[in-house]
């Protein structure tokens, strides 16, 4: 009975695109907790760093360094971390989307823009939009390296001591929870004052520090070390969130598959029985002529 | 007179240890530097080497750092490292395969970038080396 051959493979089809995403899930779910791990495990460093920051910052503050002085805008800097695969929902095109946003309130003012791509979605997305692309990273692999990453953070700051820009963001996603994720703008320089000022509230006494070997050059290693673990944690964040927006969305995609297939069956299944009915009452017809 | 002190070992990647210590044995850039309880305040930027940790109950534990920094604060000790691992965790041989590469480099004498680049490679290399002897000798 060749009734609905069509609807059969079709039904086939889906079938084996649900196990592909569903497979997807399973994958994302697991290299998603090892994410959230990882973003954990960075944590620690960056609040030391700032800590120590602040110690310093309130031990020697004759010393005023570039990274904390405010300039007038002329150029601004943004480190755009994307992901480097897709499927994962909007993730990526929420941020560009905050990201085009950015770049238009700037061009209104006449500021002009440079842009770190770090991601290939990223890349990919500026080559097409158009931006001034002035380093890329790409390829950054489910567990990226501070040593990935120091090149293209480390033209973006030296655009900044040289006076190319005046400002530096980080635009990325922050990990809220697994259902949500929230593309956020973070300032890396200069310092944003709050922060400074908070450091030297919190830190009443300040010590005479031994310094070796002087003052100022471990306070310029510090700060820089500061952005760049500043921007890896934002990538392990990115990270985080890319395995749970891949994860909600082969959910949703698996989810679909399901409607889609009991969808096709219930066609398929009237479609049989009424193909049976047709051939029921051709042979209750044609016994009844004879 | 108090006899630990608050430490935290924390590298870009992940926070490697967070107690009390009785001392700190770490290779600063001008020289190597034991800390007890008492330390005046310090700041010192680190070379690639050991890490050595006294627990309260006597045990110690050797790390590596590629470079970092160390504060010290009445009763605490912080070590920012660029990398760290455990010593343990060293692979000796991978170590003198870096060391040999970095040689080469050197030897080959190319543009003064790379050449900057071997010497810190090969730095790096010969301080993990150390750290894996000296893990050796204590336990031997």
């Amino acid at each position: 009975m060749a009734v609905g051959k069509e609807i059969r493979t079709q039904i086939g089809s889906i079938k084996n695109t649900q196990k592909i995403t569903s497979a997807m899930q399973l994958v994302a779910a697991s290299k998603m907790r090892k994410a959230q791990e990882r973003m954990g495990a960075t944590r620690p460093y960056a609040d030391r760093i700032l800590e120590v920051i602040g110690h310093l910052a309130c031990a020697n503050p004759e010393y005023n360094h570039l990274y904390l002085d405010e300039r007038e805008v002329n150029r601004v800097g943004y480190i755009v971390v994307s992901t480097d695969r897709g499927l994962c929902g909007g993730l990526n095109a929420n941020l560009f989307k905050k990201v085009v946003a950015e770049l238009g309130a700037h061009h209104g003012k006449g500021v002009e823009v440079d842009l770190a791509a770090i991601g290939s979605k990223a890349l990919g997305f500026f080559r097409s939009f158009g931006g001034n692309v002035i380093a890329t990273v790409g390829q950054v692999g489910d567990q990226p390296s501070v040593a990935d990453l120091i090149g293209s953070v480390k033209v973006m700051m030296d655009a900044y001591e040289e006076g190319k820009i005046d400002r530096l963001y980080v635009v990325y996603n922050h990990f809220v929870n697994t259902m949500t994720q929230k593309p956020m703008l973070q300032q890396l320089l200069p310092l944003p004052k709050d922060q400074s000022v908070d450091l030297s509230a919190s830190m009443g006494t300040h010590w005479d520090y031994i310094y070796e070997p002087d003052a100022r050059e471990v306070l310029d290693a510090l700060l820089i070390r500061y952005v760049e673990s500043l921007v890896y944690q934002s990538v392990v964040e990115n990270l985080a969130c890319e395995q749970a927006a891949r994860m909600v969305a082969m959910k949703a995609a698996t989810d679909n598959a399901g409607q889609l297939i009991d969808d096709l069956e219930l066609v398929y299944n009237k479609a049989r029985q009424a193909a049976i009915t047709q051939e029921i009452s051709e042979i209750v017809g044609g016994a009844a002529a004879l | 007179m108090a006899t630990t002190m608050k430490c935290n070992v924390v590298s870009a990647e992940q926070s490697l240890y967070e107690g009390n210590v009785q001392m700190v044995i770490a290779s600063g850039d001008l020289g190597d530097l034991g800390i007890t309880p008492g330390h005046a305040p310090l700041i010192t930027s680190l070379k690639p080497g050991p890490v050595r940790l006294v627990f309260e109950n006597g045990d110690d534990e050797l790390f590596f750092v590629s470079g970092g920094f160390l504060e010290v604060i009445p009763l605490q000790i912080t070590i920012l490292a660029d990398t760290a691992e455990r010593a343990e965790n060293l692979d000796e041989a991978a170590a003198l395969r870096a060391q040999e590469e970095a040689k080469r480099l050197l030897d080959e004498q190319q543009s003064e970038f790379e050449y900057s680049r071997a010497a810190i490679d090969l730095a790096e290399a010969v301080a993990r080396i150390r750290v894996i002897e000296q893990l050796r000798q204590r336990r031997a």
